[in-house]
């Protein structure tokens, strides 16, 4: 756990003095990611280096898993706190081996340990041991040398990370690779982290919490979701974009919006029982077709069930697209563009359909937040009564 | 193509030269007169090598810590003012600097290396402390991130880092001062400045090339030697030779 308490930083120039982090306070429960958004020069990353003194804050106090860290010795402080920045800084004249294990080592582990901890990393950030760890830095890819900084600063276990903008200099493509990669390890590691960036794409993607700066003042501390549904002012709004209901659809899965109900047809079933089963259950175009294991087989349309006499193996045509119930909406949506179509059948792991997603299911569960918010802001007396 | 054949002509002509030089000098005897000397070169290039290694030895025990010290962020107000001053001080010939300390510490080998070492001092403290003031700030935060103290920062991240930098300081301070050893006759303390000065002396270009082509020689093999001890030294991560 992070906890800030008024933490405030003060920078003397030239032209006077400068508020670069105005009595910040703010908790990260253990285990999740915090992101400091807003953008350059808001106080985002002032306030997390404050965290481990590498700016020493005016005033304020930083408490990590609940203990003041205001008369710990600073060496000790960051030796237990992961530290990764953007321009990664491994060290040239080590090996990779010498990169990963300098906390393991500063803190006085024996060889046999952290040598067999090396390891242990590499595997972790899939990088085959063998032929790295006796490489130097200039030999990687930008992509490698990131992935080797965030298991350097993971090397002696901390329970607190702190990632200044980490993958801001690698290509998008990488990115999103070592993102997934990063966001899988701390499903098991469960590390506390706070992580400064100015995307607000990867603050979403990453994000279990995000604070947005402007200024040097935390203006919103919230869910992803909430922020999207209900930002706090204009500022908020226009950095979040104007498609921010779009940006939504990352963090909803279809498992929260399926429905168990979906009407199906056999191969064995004639033409008119399908045309009556699309009647029944009020489907405009068509119906799906499952075969014995319950996996889709194709679609029987409307004008095909009417127009045509004969059984459904011999008249269907295939079907278009699929989803998985751990996929998120976005793929469901961009997947209905793709189709013109306006539901899909959802598969579980094993293929078999469990259920359909439309396309109204969908808008009306994005457009219930915003619709609840707009509510209380309009009737604040009856949102509190209840 | 014709670029080839010409460099393959200039070559085999400039071996021919070569050769007939060497016939030359053999058959007018040269080489004989050359050869006469061989025993005081001996002798002097070991009062040569002697007055180099002091001096220089002295000046770098001096200058690296001297260029760390400039480096550090508390002397950060000084340090280029320092080095201004170091600057200032290089722009003495050394054969001034010979003179004046001549009038202090009198005639003799003491006079010449404490010469020989304020010439040789300050390349080595500038690229030390150009080095290290170099080193990517990137790595600094790292460094200090992670939890290192400022010695271990120095010693595990700075030095290494800046190593290269500073054999090179090392190699041109040390070439110049074999090269500007000679002048240490002048004060009395030997070396193959002798050869040199008493062939200007008496007129006899024999003599003085005899003292002159084995200094350029040495000069030589003192920058290959700290060139060889730089590859070795220098990690291979931040060693430009190596990768």
């Amino acid at each position: 756990m992070i906890q800030l308490d008024n933490l405030t930083k003060v920078f003397d120039t030239p032209k006077g003095a400068v508020v670069a982090a105005d009595h910040i306070s703010m908790e990260v429960p253990p285990g999740e990611i915090c992101i400091l958004l807003g953008p350059s020069g808001c106080g985002k990353t002032t306030t997390l280096k404050m965290i481990n003194r590498i700016v020493k804050p005016t005033s304020g106090k930083v408490f990590i898993n609940g203990d003041d860290t205001t008369g710990m010795d600073t060496q000790t402080l960051r030796r237990n706190i992961g530290y990764v920045i953007q321009q990664i800084g491994l060290f040239p004249n080590m090996t990779i081996e010498e990169n990963i294990t300098i906390v393991p080592r500063l803190l006085g582990w024996d060889r046999a340990k952290y040598r067999e901890r090396a390891r242990e990393l590499m595997a972790m950030i899939a990088l085959e041991p063998d032929a790295f760890l006796k490489r130097y830095p200039n030999e990687l890819s930008g992509g490698q040398q990131q992935r080797i900084g965030v298991a350097r600063a993971l090397a002696a276990d901390p329970p607190v990370m702190l990632m200044d903008e980490p993958f801001g200099a690698i290509d998008p493509i990488n990115r999103a690779v070592i993102q997934d990669e990063f966001l899988k390890m701390q499903q098991e590691l469960k590390k506390t982290i706070m992580f400064v960036s100015h995307d607000i794409d990867e603050a979403i993607k990453m994000g279990d919490r995000i604070a947005v700066f402007r200024e040097g003042k935390l203006v919103q501390y919230s869910a992803p979701d909430d922020l999207l549904a209900a930002p706090k002012d204009s500022f908020v709004e226009s950095f979040l974009g104007e498609d921010r209901a779009l940006k939504r659809l990352n963090l909803v899965k279809v498992r929260e919006i399926v429905t168990d109900e979906i009407g199906s047809v056999s191969p064995g079933d004639t033409l008119s029982q399908a045309l009556a089963r699309i009647d029944d259950f009020g489907y405009q175009n068509a119906i799906l077709m499952v075969n014995d294991r319950h996996q889709p087989a194709g679609i029987i349309s409307r004008s095909v069930a009417r127009t045509t006499k004969g059984y459904c193996r011999d008249h269907f045509q295939a079907v278009p697209a699929v989803i998985g119930l751990d996929d998120d909406l976005r793929k469901a949506a961009s997947l209905m563009f793709a189709h013109d179509i306006t539901w899909l059948p959802c598969v579980d792991e094993a293929g078999k359909v469990c259920g359909q997603i439309t396309q109204r299911a969908m808008t009306r569960h994005l457009g219930a937040r915003f619709r609840a918010r707009q509510g209380d802001a309009r009737n604040p007396d009856a949102a509190l009564k209840e | 193509m014709p670029i080839q054949t010409m460099k393959g002509a200039l070559r085999a002509l400039l071996l021919v030269a070569i050769f007939f030089a060497g016939v030359w000098s053999h058959k007018s005897g040269l080489i004989d007169d050359f050869l006469w000397y061989l025993p005081d070169v001996q002798y002097l290039m070991g009062e040569h090598l002697w007055l180099t290694a002091m001096s220089g030895g002295l000046a770098i025990i001096v200058a690296i810590p001297l260029g760390i010290l400039l480096s550090r962020p508390s002397m950060a107000r000084w340090a280029e003012s320092l080095m201004q001053v170091l600057n200032v001080g290089t722009t003495i010939p050394t054969l001034a600097v010979l003179a004046l300390s001549m009038s202090f510490l009198g005639i003799g080998t003491t006079t010449a290396v404490f010469g020989l070492f304020v010439a040789t001092l300050l390349p080595i403290t500038r690229n030390t402390y150009a080095g290290l003031k170099g080193v990517n700030p990137a790595l600094m935060e790292a460094a200090a991130g992670i939890g290192m103290s400022p010695t271990q920062r120095l010693f595990k991240v700075e030095l290494p880092n800046a190593l290269y930098v500073i054999f090179a300081g090392m190699r041109t301070a040390l070439t110049i001062n074999v090269g500007t050893v000679p002048l240490a006759f002048l004060i009395g303390a030997g070396g193959l400045g002798e050869l040199i000065f008493t062939g200007i002396d008496l007129y006899d270009p024999v003599m003085m090339l005899a003292g002159a082509i084995p200094t350029a020689l040495l000069a030589i093999v003192v920058d290959a030697l700290i060139a060889f001890i730089a590859f070795v030294v220098v990690p291979r991560g931040v060693n430009p030779a190596r990768s």
